[in-house]
């Protein structure tokens, strides 16, 4: 099963939901000012460009459900937790950071929320996730948000397998943004997303719409089957805005404008002026005094380096 | 009773004893019961908690971590060790890494089971001892299954740690009997460390052999031949944590002439790690530098007698020994 969602025109979302997403595109925006300047140590991947994926999930997922997010998790995180404070402190290293500064970025673990940096890994963890709720928590499910370069690891297969035999509440969520790292989707994958998914028999949903009330009005059947009936599949066909890191595009001027063109932030900013406009400019000095307020704490300590 | 017989004890033990422990592996369910019928009864009696999987060892692996995340215990087999290599991403990057990567201490009861060794004559990938890659991961433990540690003992010492765990079965003890030595030894237990003497030597053994609980027969057998043919003590100490090592406990057993005896394969060694722990503590009490005997630098061949030229026999370590002691 495959269905497509569409919209170009963006409706007019709560206060609280555009809130969401310009803190999400502000927070990475500053980011990437951040690095620029050299005050922020190794890398990170921001998800301009995709941040009304997580936005719009929110409502759909519980408390009692897990996420798995990867390297691409900053929106995840935002959205679970709404805590710029506490992610910033933990990508600088400071007082305050989720995880002491170990983590860092990409490997984040808060309640029922975890990141890892290593593609597809979380897939199988999840499926074990998924077996306990399934058995302890029904009900409950378990989110993994992957990529479409994800789909090379073959811990991708095994776990599908896995979630398909034994009908576990497993909710994958593909950001296929079209390109991994440098390497078009198109040049590392065979087929489609759709075609792996129903090589296991897992329901697959296309999501082309980047309009968030839209999506959600067409995934909350879908994720309420999933904590009864086993797996599904939403695949987000999505824009990379950015980098893949820093300043690692080698995307040609062509593929950068498609995915401009569809950026909801312009769109929306055009389609409701006075509500974004007082929104975007709250929100963008909101970030700003985190970003002030955080790197002026002090550096961040590791309280058990070792067993 | 067989060491096998004692494992599948150990593990009808934990099931009974832990409500949120699960079995997970492939072709363990009743009426097979694992390739090595280390299962065997667990599924009939606790069907909803022994968990038959795909041929899928990354997977499982990344499940038991899974349920493990959620507060359950996970006990994971891997039909043979070798292929625990398709776990290695699992265990070093996801569950070794989540016990401290998040900044706090996240206990992670989990143990991954991996019969191990060759003698079988099951050929190059069924064979190995792979315990030399798994060495120096922070986060992760490692055990060898002895014929001196009950298993279910060393299975609650294993959860206790509340980190990943990889317990190293050698095959070949499967059939052996459990905690009994010839009447020619004396064992005892010092914690976690199981000592064998030569029964009524007086002095001080000539020389000390450490070795995981797969080597323990073929080193016993040395030590009496050694005895028998040259009047040479030997002392063996069998740990059951192999990583990290408590390399203390080792030092009030220890004589001048060490030797590490191991099944692996030359190079990178976990006797080489031994070895260098006991360098930097006793290295003024030493006649020579600690020895180290293991498999030769080649794969494992199939046929028994090619097998026998590569593997460490009784006649390896009994060799060992004498040269140590010459110097």
């Amino acid at each position: 099963m495959t269905e497509t969602l569409d919209g170009l025109r963006l409706s007019r979302l709560a206060d609280d939901d555009l809130e969401l997403l310009l803190l999400v595109r502000h927070f990475e925006l500053k980011l990437l000012e951040l690095y620029g300047r050299g005050e922020l140590n190794g890398t990170t991947h921001t998800c301009l460009g995709q941040e009304y994926v997580p936005v719009a999930l929110r409502p759909l997922l519980g408390p009692a459900d897990h996420v798995f997010s990867n390297h691409r998790g900053h929106g995840h995180y935002l959205a679970r937790f709404r805590d710029p404070h506490g992610l910033l402190a933990e990508i600088m290293g400071r007082q305050g950071a989720v995880c002491g500064g170990v983590g860092g970025s990409q490997h984040i673990h808060r309640d029922r929320y975890l990141s890892t940096g290593v593609q597809g890994e979380s897939m199988p963890v999840a499926a074990g996730v998924a077996l306990h709720l399934k058995r302890a928590e029904p009900g409950a499910l378990a989110c993994v948000h992957i990529g479409d370069g994800t789909w090379g690891e073959g811990a991708v297969y095994e776990a599908l397998n896995l979630a398909a035999l034994w009908r576990l509440p497993l909710l994958v969520v593909v950001e296929n943004n079209g390109v991994a790292q440098s390497t078009p989707t198109a040049s590392q994958m065979a087929g489609t997303v759709a075609g792996r998914a129903a090589a296991f028999g897992i329901p697959h949903l296309l999501v082309v719409s980047t309009d968030v009330n839209e999506i959600r009005l067409a995934l909350e059947e879908e994720v309420a089957r999933v904590r009864e009936a086993g797996p599904l599949v939403v695949e987000f066909v999505t824009h990379r805005l950015g980098p893949h890191s820093k300043g690692d595009d080698a995307r040609p001027a062509d593929a950068v404008r498609v995915a401009r063109d569809n950026d909801w932030y312009g769109r929306y900013a055009h389609h409701h002026p006075g509500q974004f406009h007082r929104i975007d400019d709250a929100v963008r000095a909101e970030v700003q005094a985190v970003a002030d307020e955080v790197a002026a704490r002090p550096l961040s300590r590791w309280e058990a380096p070792c067993a | 009773m067989r060491v096998a017989e004692n494992l599948n004890a150990a593990l009808h033990g934990l099931l009974d004893d832990d409500p949120t422990a699960y079995v997970l592996g492939e072709d363990i369910l009743d009426p097979y019961g694992g390739a090595f019928k280390v299962t065997k009864g667990l599924s009939s009696r606790f069907p909803g908690r022994v968990i038959g999987t795909p041929i899928s060892e990354g997977a499982l692996t990344g499940v038991a971590a899974g349920l493990a995340l959620t507060g359950n215990t996970a006990v994971a087999e891997i039909m043979f060790g070798d292929f625990v290599s398709l776990a290695f991403d699992q265990l070093c990057n996801f569950a070794a890494k989540s016990v401290s990567m998040y900044g706090g201490r996240l206990p992670l009861r989990m143990v991954v089971r991996c019969p191990t060794g060759g003698g079988r004559g099951y050929g190059p990938t069924h064979s190995q001892s792979l315990q030399k890659h798994f060495v120096g991961m922070p986060g992760l433990s490692l055990y060898e299954m002895s014929p001196f540690h009950d298993n279910r003992a060393v299975l609650a010492a294993m959860l206790e740690r509340g980190e990943p765990c990889v317990f190293f079965e050698d095959k070949i003890l499967y059939t052996r009997p459990m905690g009994q030595v010839d009447p020619l030894f004396l064992l005892r237990r010092d914690g976690d460390l199981a000592v064998v003497d030569i029964r009524d030597s007086a002095e001080r053994p000539d020389c000390v052999v450490i070795a995981p609980g797969g080597m323990a027969h073929r080193v016993l057998a040395a030590m009496r031949s050694l005895l028998v043919e040259q009047e040479i003590c030997t002392r063996l100490l069998v740990p059951s944590r192999l990583y990290p090592l408590d390399a203390d406990a080792l030092l009030p057993h220890l004589a001048d002439v060490v030797v590490v005896a191991e099944e692996s394969t030359a190079g990178g060694t976990w006797g080489s790690e031994v070895a260098h722990l006991l360098h930097a503590r006793v290295w003024e009490r030493l006649r020579g530098p600690v020895r180290l005997v293991h498999s030769r630098a080649a794969v494992i061949p199939t046929a028994a007698h090619l097998e026998n030229e590569v593997l460490v026999g009784e006649s390896t370590i009994h060799r060992a020994v004498r040269e140590a002691l010459r110097g």
